[in-house]
């Protein structure tokens, strides 16, 4: 059983590659990255994506009304999130309002925007739009598909998250660990596509590591078999 | 029958006629009221809401004069002289004031007399029984009137003149002239039971008596009006406001937002003269056919920024419907806060939590308050409680976030319902192994638990029953929060439900 980090990149399934050479990509301003769901009941891109905020500030949750009745309202003593703000939208196109509106305010560190399914109101324009908003406004936007397919889309990192079993735990054997994910880039400007397995460092929320991959992983703790770290200042 | 929570129970405070009639009085206690008849209804008063009543009647009272006054807990005192030929002399105005009262829905006892100290006395004491409930009560200098609500309207005694008035007076007793307990009291041991007695004696014998301030010959003599006796009126703040008259009706939808445009700097410049910044805000558009559409606009923080206040209410400006054509339009603060001078920095760029004020604002304005909240921790063990949300406007901006103690992990995402689902797990009190979700079927490779949360007794009904949550985990590595509502035996219920009520991310 390999006790390194499986790190696939670069599309070959199972081929294991040097973590130092292809670290988790990472956009070189804050911009719009798109996230798909890999299913609408699977809340761990949550996880994923709040463990890369990076700026304290508020942040401003818009969550349309199908996304809510079908995985759920955001419930902030989990989410580790100081100041919020949520909007419950009736539909995609206010969720698209409500984001531009906020990507327009510097004072946000992070706009998020989940909606349901493929609404017509998302097209390639809409999705330029809050990329170019974002990179005007310098606030980081993550635009979160449950339930969607891939369409033409102006975001410039497309991710697609699954969870993964998490990490052993060290205190019992029986119970769910540290988090952990699948992660797919499948689409990225100035990156190369690639799939990761992530996990969070236990005790922060605002660092991810990589992660063997579950089948290779060692049956003696959390520990074991970590050599790539991925720090970041919160 | 109302009643207040005593030192000793119940005690009454106000009693309807009926009740009266078996023998309940205002001060009595409950149990002794109830003694006397078993059947009596009683309803806890609500002295606040008896408060904000009469300070609403005393601005409405300002129809018939501009100085009221509210009296005491049911009273309200009005000066109406020079005005009640407005309403066909003293006797026109005081059967006006009993017809609009009632059209309230409110019994009135009221009274009207050249001096207020008389107006009161005559109010509250020349009818042969006192009237209970809510009152209010009117006078002037010329002019007095009482209005008591569930005591019987009686014709009301109109005494214009000093004799007319001294003779009016006489029968009263002498707790009419409005002295303190201890004062009436001694008067009555003194065998001066009514005000006319009273007003027989030599005053100089009665100065000498009474010394304090709170004495009978100052009180008599401001009711027969030999001293001065003023109201202290209820004070009206106007709300900002900007008015623009038009000389032609205008029918054109767009004609709004040119108003508005017009309107803005006027009303910011209000603002700004008076050190206030708006809170809320609303455009009225006047029709000509006399009725009146508006459009409202809220902000999070107070704000007398031109741009800002403009661009929240200009989109909304096409919801009014000129109908027949506008005739004037009208821009009112109708809630302002103080608001100083402030330089925010050196350069132009408004600070970060001044910018999301304004997007909040902008948000709630297009999508409705309701839905742009924030989260307003609370501090309970049940989860769909501790994640109180408060509107984003009502929040209050810039305070420290409460942070609550976890003691175990949440999860990021919280169903409104929790959802029923089939569980094979290990009865009574076993771990899951399965469960069947949306008619999916999950099977559970690991679980943490149980995370009993007891319902709260104070304020669930008794056959709440308590929540042992379990933190699981599929072979997806999917991770959901379940609980198991009960347990078997607790004598709350058969068989305990299974339900899913949060995802981790």
């Amino acid at each position: 059983m390999a006790s390194h980090v499986s790190l696939v990149a670069g599309g070959g399934v199972g081929a294991p590659c040097d973590p130092a050479r292809s670290p988790l990509p990472e956009p070189a301003r804050p911009t719009l990255s798109e996230l798909f769901a890999a299913h609408p009941r699977d809340a761990g891109w949550a996880g994923f994506m709040l463990a890369q905020a990076l700026r304290p500030g508020p942040v401003l949750w818009v969550q349309e009304r199908m996304a809510i009745f079908e995985s759920g309202r955001i419930f902030p003593p989990g989410l580790g999130v100081a100041e919020l703000i949520h909007v419950e939208a009736r539909d995609a196109r206010s969720v698209l309002w409500a984001m531009e509106e906020g990507l327009r305010c510097a004072g946000l560190s992070l706009v998020i925007g989940e909606l349901w399914g493929d609404p017509a109101a998302l097209d390639f324009t809409a999705t330029r739009r809050l990329a170019v908003a974002a990179e005007r406004s310098g606030v980081a936007c993550w635009l979160v598909r449950l339930g969607g397919s891939a369409n033409l889309s102006g975001a410039r990192m497309r991710w697609r998250i699954a969870s993964l079993p998490s990490l052993a735990n060290p205190l019992d054997p029986k119970a769910p660990g540290a988090p952990a994910w699948e992660a797919e880039l499948f689409r990225a400007r100035g990156a190369p596509p690639g799939r990761w397995s992530l996990a969070c460092e236990a005790g922060t929320t605002h660092s991810l590591r990589l992660v063997a991959d579950a089948r290779d992983r060692t049956l003696d703790g959390v520990g074991a078999g970590i050599n790539f770290a991925r720090q970041r200042s919160a | 029958m109302l009643t207040l929570e005593g030192a000793h129970g119940p005690v009454i405070h106000a009693v309807t006629a009926a009740a009266a009639a078996h023998g309940a009085r205002a001060g009595m206690r409950l149990t002794d009221a109830r003694a006397l008849f078993p059947q009596l209804t009683a309803i806890p008063a609500d002295p606040d809401g008896d408060r904000a009543l009469l300070d609403r009647l005393a601005r409405w009272a300002m129809r018939w004069s501009p100085l009221v006054e509210v009296d005491g807990d049911d009273g309200l005192r009005l000066d109406v002289s020079g005005a009640a030929h407005l309403f066909g002399g003293e006797r026109g105005l005081i059967a006006d004031v009993a017809e609009c009262f009632a059209r309230l829905g409110l019994t009135v006892r009221s009274a009207i007399a050249p001096t207020p100290g008389a107006a009161w006395a005559l109010c509250r004491f020349s009818s042969p029984r006192r009237g209970e409930g809510d009152s209010a009560q009117q006078s002037g200098v010329r002019a007095r009137e009482a209005i008591r609500t569930g005591g019987t309207p009686s014709p009301c005694p109109l005494p214009l003149g000093e004799r007319e008035l001294a003779a009016a007076l006489a029968p009263l007793p002498v707790a009419a002239l409005g002295l303190s307990p201890q004062a009436t009291r001694t008067l009555e041991r003194l065998g001066l039971k009514t005000i006319g007695t009273l007003a027989g004696i030599e005053r100089r014998s009665l100065a000498r008596r009474f010394r304090d301030p709170d004495n009978p010959l100052d009180a008599l003599d401001r009711a027969l009006g030999r001293k001065p006796d003023p109201l202290t009126a209820v004070q009206i703040v106007r709300p900002p406001r900007a008015l623009l008259r038009l000389a032609e009706p205008v029918a054109d939808p767009a004609a709004a937002a040119q108003a508005l445009a017009i309107l803005i700097p006027r009303l910011v410049a209000e603002l700004e003269a008076r050190k206030l910044g708006a809170r809320h805000l609303s455009l009225a558009g006047f029709r000509v056919d006399g009725s009146v559409a508006s459009v409202t606009a809220a902000t999070a923080i107070a704000s007398r920024d031109p741009d800002h206040l403009e661009r929240l209410l200009r989109d909304r400006t096409e919801l009014l419907d000129p109908g027949f054509g506008f005739d004037a339009f009208a821009l009112t603060a109708d809630w302002a806060e103080a608001l100083g001078a402030a330089q925010e920095s050196l350069v132009e760029e408004p600070s970060g939590s001044a910018e999301v004020a304004r997007l909040i604002d902008r948000l709630s304005v297009k999508l409705g308050g309701r839905a742009v909240r924030s989260p307003e921790p609370f501090e309970s063990h049940l989860p769909e409680r501790a994640s109180g949300w408060n509107s984003a406007l009502a929040s209050v901006r810039g305070a420290p976030a409460t942070k609550l103690a976890m003691t175990a992990s949440r999860p990021q995402r919280l169903l409104d319902r929790p959802e029923g689902i089939a569980v094979i797990y290990a009865t009574p009190e076993g771990l899951p192994r399965r469960f069947v979700w949306r008619r999916a079927v999950h099977d559970i490779a690991r679980v943490q638990g149980p995370e009993r949360i007891a319902p709260e007794w104070w304020r669930q009904p008794s056959t709440a029953r308590l929540r042992d949550y379990y933190q699981v985990e599929d072979n997806a590595g999917r991770r959901y929060w379940i609980y198991r509502e009960g347990v078997i035996g607790d004598g709350r219920g058969g068989a305990p439900d299974w339900f899913i009520h949060g995802l981790f991310g």
